[in-house]
């Protein structure tokens, strides 16, 4: 087994050392300025987001692929490449991940792609089914490692309920904000966990610059906010969408990747996880495409990635998928890098489409897709039309969570006929 | 026009520690010129070599985001609440 190289860092604000793995310090994505791990999320000379800096070099590539391999069937068996101690997997978390690769051929035929060619990456399966759950294990080992007590976040609905469950396993108190009037579905999910759900009356980036306003104020000294002050390590979760795509494709790249956007977090990290698997020998090295996907009722990358700009104009939000219903995505600017760089695109559905896709995927599939699940699908439909998307090329879409969560969004959905026990009445409603 | 300035704590170092300050200006352009007297420093934190808001800085005034109003040509009335933010937070 290969020798795990171990930063062990201080955390200057809180003058105590800590063990996050690999990771060795936190550096500048705009201007490269590194600091020592800690909870801190902008960099202090550009604002510029601060991420991970890992120190991988001790790693034999056959050695770390058997360790993978051998490893717990949830995200911890790729810990050697995340912040995390190297016994985490022996800590109350939720242990997400591991999810369902799908091999999706009656929804290839419907959407015109090749017999055996895509792929539905599912993570409705992780304990409060989303993805949120991948990113929250990371934040609570961070929390831990800093030494907090309550964890917190602003939230759409999904990472609300991932906060509330992960914090109730791992002994910390929650209190989290949501919009006032997001899905019945996810207000309940994220409030059983006994925590703190507090609704703030705006959208969802009023309640991210509400929580960006606490974190620098007394009444929310000592809070770990999972996607502010903790979001270099939070974020880092969404690697292990890439790691496990390719593990079970066989230690292979997709040729293309369908991903939705919200603050476009998670595209890019998994473009960061992909190039770390290169990088370390563990896949061949070739071309992939990353295409991104917005509700066009939230749609600020989409217009920027069509209008040839750089920069994004934040958006009033007005869409069904209140999950990805971010007007002022934080990492809207490297998304279309990313989606320029490696050829894909970024495209945007009507509610109306999203709605489509989401009877489409459960009908061919039998997955049951949350609305943003419904984005992806549709705008890979939109691709294939197009000609943007090669439909002979192996395709991963994402979906990134259970339409349990959104069930307003099917509410015409419903019984076929009502009929009177007796054989005679179902003869006569026509379903013999 | 006299409003007051909400601090983010990455750029307290150049306030003393002080999370709000007061400024003098009748848009935000001249706020941040107002704040560099006093704060030298901070503007190059805020804005970039062209004189532009930097990507990851979103400021408000009151409760209203610059970059829906006129940048840093919105105006500041008296008494105006102004808040700088790193934008890279939430998803």
């Amino acid at each position: 087994m290969a020798a795990q190289t171990v930063a062990s860092t201080t955390d200057s604000a809180a003058g105590t050392s800590v063990d996050l793995g690999p990771a060795a310090a936190l550096s500048c994505r705009e201007c490269g300025h590194r600091v020592p791990l800690g909870s801190v999320f902008a960099c202090e000379e550009c604002f510029g987001p601060l991420e991970i800096a890992y120190d991988f070099s001790a790693y034999d590539t056959e050695e770390l692929r058997k360790r993978i391999e051998a490893g717990p069937a949830n995200i911890w068996r790729y810990a050697p490449l995340l912040p995390v101690p190297a016994d985490v997997a022996t800590k109350p978390n939720i242990n997400p991940g591991w999810t369902k690769l799908v091999q999706a051929d009656n929804l290839a035929r419907e959407l015109g792609v090749d017999a055996g060619k895509l792929f539905v990456k599912d993570d409705s399966g992780n304990p409060t089914h989303s993805f949120k759950d991948r990113v929250v294990a990371q934040a609570i080992e961070a929390a831990r490692a800093f030494g907090f007590t309550t964890l917190s976040c602003s939230s759409t609905g999904n990472l609300a309920g991932a906060v509330g469950a992960a914090a109730a396993r791992a002994g910390f108190r929650s209190c989290v904000f949501i919009p006032h009037d997001l899905e019945q579905g996810k207000v309940v999910m994220a409030a059983v966990y006994g925590g703190d759900l507090v609704g703030i009356e705006g959208n969802y980036d009023d309640v991210n610059r509400f929580c960006s306003e606490l974190i620098g104020d007394p009444a929310g000294e000592g809070w770990g906010f999972v996607n502010v002050n903790l979001r270099p390590y939070y974020a880092e979760g969404s690697k292990t969408l890439a790691y496990e795509i390719c593990e079970q494709l066989g230690w292979r790249l997709p040729d293309q990747i369908v991903v939705p956007i919200a603050s476009g977090s998670q595209l890019t990290k998994i473009d960061k996880g992909l190039q770390e698997l290169i990088k370390l020998g563990l896949v061949e090295d070739k071309p992939y495409r990353i295409f991104g996907a917005q509700a066009e009722g939230c749609s600020p990358v989409s217009t920027a990635y069509k209008a040839g700009h750089d920069v994004v104009r934040p958006q009033k939000p007005n869409t069904i998928a209140k999950s990805l219903a971010i007007g002022n995505p934080a990492d809207g600017p490297y998304v279309l890098d990313i989606a320029r760089r490696t050829g894909g695109a970024v495209e945007d559905v009507t509610d109306e489409q999203v709605v489509d896709a989401i009877k489409l995927l459960a009908r061919t599939e039998g997955i049951f897709a949350e609305t943003a699940g419904g984005v992806t699908v549709g705008v890979t439909r939109k691709l294939v039309e197009s000609g943007a998307l090669d439909p002979s090329l192996t395709t991963v879409v994402l979906n990134t969570g259970d339409g349990l969560k959104t069930l307003d969004a099917v509410a015409g959905t419903g019984m076929t006929a009502t009929i009177r026990p007796s054989l005679d009445s179902f003869r006569e409603a026509g379903l013999a | 026009m006299s409003v007051t300035v909400r601090i983010p704590t990455i750029l307290r170092t150049y306030t003393g520690g002080q999370a709000e300050v007061n400024a003098e200006g009748a848009t935000l352009g001249e706020v941040i010129e107002d704040l560099e007297k006093n704060h030298t420093g901070i503007a190059a934190r805020v804005l970039d070599d062209q004189g532009k808001l930097r990507r990851f800085v979103n400021v408000y005034v009151n409760d209203d985001d610059v970059r829906f109003e006129q940048g840093l040509g919105t105006a500041t009335p008296d008494g105006a609440g102004v808040s700088i933010i790193p934008a890279v937070a939430g998803g």
